[in-house]
């Protein structure tokens, strides 16, 4: 299951990153998104896939899997959430103000 | 801390003060109230003479950075003691003099005094501190502070451009002279001059010796306009005229030769510090005063004739090298004259060439100009300023009864006793030393008879002049009066120097050739009888009296010299290409284009991964226990992988949108089917919210256009794409089976219950074994949510219209440079 984590990781940052590099706005969000999924997904995958129960102690089991980037991972939604939701609206505004959203056209001046 | 340190520090301090003088007592002159601070300093340092004569050396140290070697030691020995005494003698007579050459009213003086202490602070350290690195702070300190008063008058194209050269050409040699003393500290492990002088054994035959040396000198030359780089001196003459004399010929341009001798006992004895040190000195001597005779700016000789009686002392220096070579022996004391002469000299320069450029000033202040084509027969208006003039000029000269006719026959001493060495190839070579010698001392001759004779005799040309010249005040005279009289006591009576200033400063320079407690004797003669020095000096006289009365019949040699071949040139042309290039570089790849960068940045990332991956050969294929994988596992993945893959090809935003909604949620299944229950929960919650949020917004953003894009745009961005991907998968293929540091989730999944009585791993790791990460992660949160309200509801004002006007103007220009592209 690793090996195919692995593949579909690669996918997700692949497309991520495409998007990035895109020209409109609402396209570099999405591609933000795709990278953060990309990213939780490697970190989760780095430290091997269901080597144990979840990591409840009231489960009694022998092994649990490992807690450490489930407790990253937790983090870095929350962060990306913020992130998006900031950016979204940065975005709107932008718009509102300058109305394009082309990167292309939202380029500083040249005698800057 | 010692009386020393303040010193060094007492420019700096009361340099603060100075501004508040010019604000609040406008009535006085700033400069009479900084005239008390080298004529202290000036007070204190005679006052060390006596100890530094008995062999008294006093060593202090402040601690700064004792870890890396970094004190601020404050040494005084012989050399130190006779630099401190020019700097702050000198320094006192420039004060006073600018005091009469600067109007209290017209011109910015209170940044001239500061930059002015400033200078004198730093020359202090330079010879005053024992730490390597300490001494470069105050070296480039010198710079800077020369820039500064090369560009006092800024509102002109010259001076600034004069300011930048000086700047460039010093701080280039600074940084080279850095270079070289970190390669000491390599080969000694200490930035201490005496401690380095002390473990010579390790330097001399060391691999870094001759490169150490290189950037040294490399300093030192650049510092005192040595040839090729003197070009930057004639330029700082841009600067006001006691600035001239005081930095540009007295002290900051000798600072080159201070390093030169204190550096001697490092390395000289070398066959490359002799030639080097020589011959450039040499160079430089005769290629100043061959073009001193051509300039018509007499500031503009000054400078040439400075360049080459900088050179003169250079050589000086490298000629007394050789007898540390022989060492304790008695033919070494025949090349020590040389180090004796460079010395003396270097006390003989000071005075006359000050006296010289302060007489200028006079002529400059009182006249208008200092072009000598429009000068001539100032004898009958100023009598006692040609007195000085003469007296200075014949001193220059090397004519008795004044003292550089002492140090110019010792010039010529120690130049023959070089012949007779028999080390360093000299035999081959060691005939050109004397004669050019000789040729450049019949060249100083004719530019020291331009400089006097042209401005004080002659016809006088009233109607080239803009005012009418008389005598200088009283003021502007005393300090070349001062000057002038040192030339004399010094010419008739030299021993008053050499028992307490040049024997301890010549201890310092070649300590190795004295046994402990031993000193130098010198004593200087005036008359050695019909020696070859004096035959020299006659024909100096003879052949500079006829080369400057048939002046006009050859100058014009000069004309026929390329005149675009020239070092200027070379710098000119140089800078401009520089800036050119440097700005076309920067245009190629500063677009402005957000894309652009990110497109480095990915690459970057993909090179530096890609390379350490390869390179440490951690690219490996899985091979441990592989997780088993369920048939709706296997869909689930197939499902996200394509719906990513659907989103870049979406035609409207709803679509797209919820793509990446759906991705968001399969992930969600992901950390239920992975055993986190956590994360699918809180998952849950972010995607709901996001894609509310999405679908919110969405009303206000505009539609997806179809990229309007070149296909070499999108195959740039699918090749970095898919190299980000590609170097991932590797990543997270190879992370798998490398573990370098035992992990620490043992230590929470079994601290979690009996440390912080929680259950629930993740939770416990979040709020209590890392709760302070979750702590800054609120805070990040709030500034977003923060962030987010302002945008929404701040609504700026535009008080400016300009502004307005740009904003504005911008989709427009957009669409134009839309338009321009799609044509």
């Amino acid at each position: 299951m690793e090996i195919l984590m692995a593949f579909a990781i690669g996918i997700l940052f692949m497309v991520g990153t495409y998007l990035i590099l895109s020209r409109s706005l609402l396209r570099i969000i999405l591609g933000t998104s795709l990278l953060t999924h990309a990213v939780h997904l490697l970190l989760l995958t780095m430290s091997r896939l269901k080597t144990g129960a979840a990591p409840l102690l009231g489960e009694k089991a022998g092994t649990y899997v490992d807690p450490l980037p489930q407790a990253l991972i937790l983090t870095s939604i929350v962060i990306s959430f913020g992130v998006t939701s900031f950016f979204f609206v940065l975005a709107y505004r932008a718009y509102q103000e300058l109305g394009t959203d082309d990167m292309e056209q939202l380029r500083g001046r040249d005698d800057e | 801390m010692s009386l020393l340190h303040f010193a060094i520090l007492a420019p700096f301090i009361y340099a603060i003060a100075v501004p508040f003088f010019r604000k609040y007592i406008r009535g006085v002159h700033t400069g009479w109230f900084v005239l008390p601070v080298p004529a202290l300093l000036f007070a204190y340092f005679i006052s060390r003479v006596p100890d530094v004569q008995g062999g008294h050396k006093e060593l202090s140290t402040v601690q700064w950075i004792p870890s890396m070697d970094l004190n601020f030691t404050a040494y005084l020995d012989g050399l130190g003691l006779m630099f401190a005494l020019l700097i702050t003698g000198i320094g006192a007579l420039v004060v006073l003099y600018s005091i009469y050459y600067l109007g209290k009213d017209k011109e910015a003086i209170h940044s001239f005094y500061v930059y002015l202490l400033m200078f004198m602070g730093a020359m202090l350290g330079v010879v005053l501190s024992d730490n390597l690195i300490v001494l470069y702070g105050f070296w480039e300190l010198t710079s800077l502070s020369s820039f500064l008063l090369i560009a006092f008058w800024n509102e002109r194209a010259k001076s600034r451009y004069g300011a930048q050269k000086s700047m460039l050409i010093t701080v280039f040699g600074g940084f080279a002279m850095l270079a070289g003393f970190v390669l000491l500290y390599i080969m000694t492990g200490t930035f201490s001059i005496r401690e380095i002088i002390g473990s010579l054994d390790v330097v001399t035959g060391h691999a870094l010796f001759l490169p150490a040396m290189l950037l040294v000198l490399l300093g030192a030359f650049t510092k005192s306009a040595q040839f090729p780089f003197h070009i930057w001196l004639p330029d700082a003459m841009e600067a006001p005229t006691p600035v001239s004399a005081y930095l540009h010929s007295a002290t900051m341009v000798k600072a080159g030769i201070y390093l030169v001798a204190r550096m001697t006992p490092v390395f000289a004895g070398a066959a490359e510090w002799f030639w080097l040190v020589t011959g450039v000195g040499l160079i430089t001597l005769i290629w100043g005063s061959f073009s001193a005779v051509k300039q018509t700016d007499l500031k503009a000789i000054l400078a040439f004739s400075t360049i080459s009686q900088l050179g003169l002392i250079m050589s000086l220096l490298g000629m007394g090298s050789a007898a540390v070579y022989y060492g304790l022996s008695d033919e070494s004391a025949l090349y020590t004259k040389a180090t004796l002469a460079a010395v003396f000299h270097l006390i003989n320069h000071a005075t006359f060439k000050g006296a010289l450029f302060m007489v200028v000033g006079i002529v400059d202040h009182e006249t208008g100009t200092r072009d000598i084509r429009r000068l001539g027969g100032l004898i009958n208006f100023m009598p006692i300023t040609f007195t000085f003039a003469l007296i200075g000029s014949f001193s220059m000269a090397g004519l008795p009864p004044f003292n550089g006719f002492l140090s110019k026959e010792m010039f010529f001493t120690a130049a023959l006793n070089v012949m007779h060495l028999e080390i360093f190839n000299v035999e081959t070579w060691g005939i050109l030393i004397p004669v050019t010698a000789w040729l450049a001392s019949v060249f100083t001759f004719v530019y020291s008879m331009i400089l006097v004779f042209k401005t004080f005799t002659g016809k006088y040309q009233p109607e080239k002049l803009d005012v009418k010249p008389h005598e200088a005040p009283l003021g502007l005279l005393l300090p070349p009066a001062v000057l002038i009289s040192l030339v004399i006591v010094f010419g008739l009576f030299p021993n008053i120097l050499s028992y307490r200033i040049i024997e301890p400063a010549m201890a310092s320079i070649l300590p190795s050739l004295l046994m402990p407690g031993d000193i130098f004797e010198v004593k200087i003669h005036f008359w050695h009888g019909w020696t070859d020095e004096i035959f020299m000096t006659i024909g100096v006289i003879a052949l500079g009296m006829l080369l400057y009365l048939l002046l006009d019949r050859w100058s014009g040699l000069y004309g026929k010299l390329p005149q675009k071949l020239t070092l200027n040139t070379f710098y000119d042309r140089g800078l401009f290409y520089l800036d050119r290039w440097a700005n076309r570089g920067t245009r190629s790849y500063m677009t402005g284009s957000v894309r652009d960068y990110l497109i480095y940045i990915f690459t970057f990332m993909i090179l530096i991964l890609g390379y350490v991956l390869f390179r440490t050969d951690s690219v490996r294929w899985y091979s441990g226990e592989l997780a088993e994988i369920s048939i709706y596992e296997f869909v689930l993945v197939l499902v996200m992988v394509a719906a990513a893959l659907a989103v870049p090809f979406a035609r409207s935003r709803v679509t797209a949108i919820i793509l990446v909604g759906a991705v968001g949620y399969i992930v969600t299944l992901f950390f239920v089917i992975l055993r986190a229950p956590d994360l699918a929960l809180t998952q849950m919650i972010v995607e709901t919210v996001s894609v509310a949020l999405f679908l919110l917004c969405f009303y206000h953003l505009p539609k997806l256009k179809k990229e309007m894009s070149h296909m070499r745009f999108k195959l740039g961005n699918f090749l970095v794409a898919a190299g980000v991907g590609a170097i991932m998968t590797l990543i997270a293929l190879s992370a798998n089976d490398t573990r370098l540091f035992t992990t620490i989730s043992d230590y929470f999944v079994e601290g979690s219950y009996e440390l912080s009585g929680g259950k629930n791993v993740v939770n416990v790791i979040l709020v209590d074994f890392r709760g302070f990460d979750t702590l800054l992660e609120i805070a990040v949160l709030g500034i977003a949510s923060l962030g987010i309200f302002a945008m929404i509801k701040l609504r700026l004002e535009r008080k400016n219209p300009a502004a307005a006007l740009t904003s504005s103007s911008k989709p427009d220009k957009g669409s134009k440079r839309r338009k321009g592209r799609s044509a």
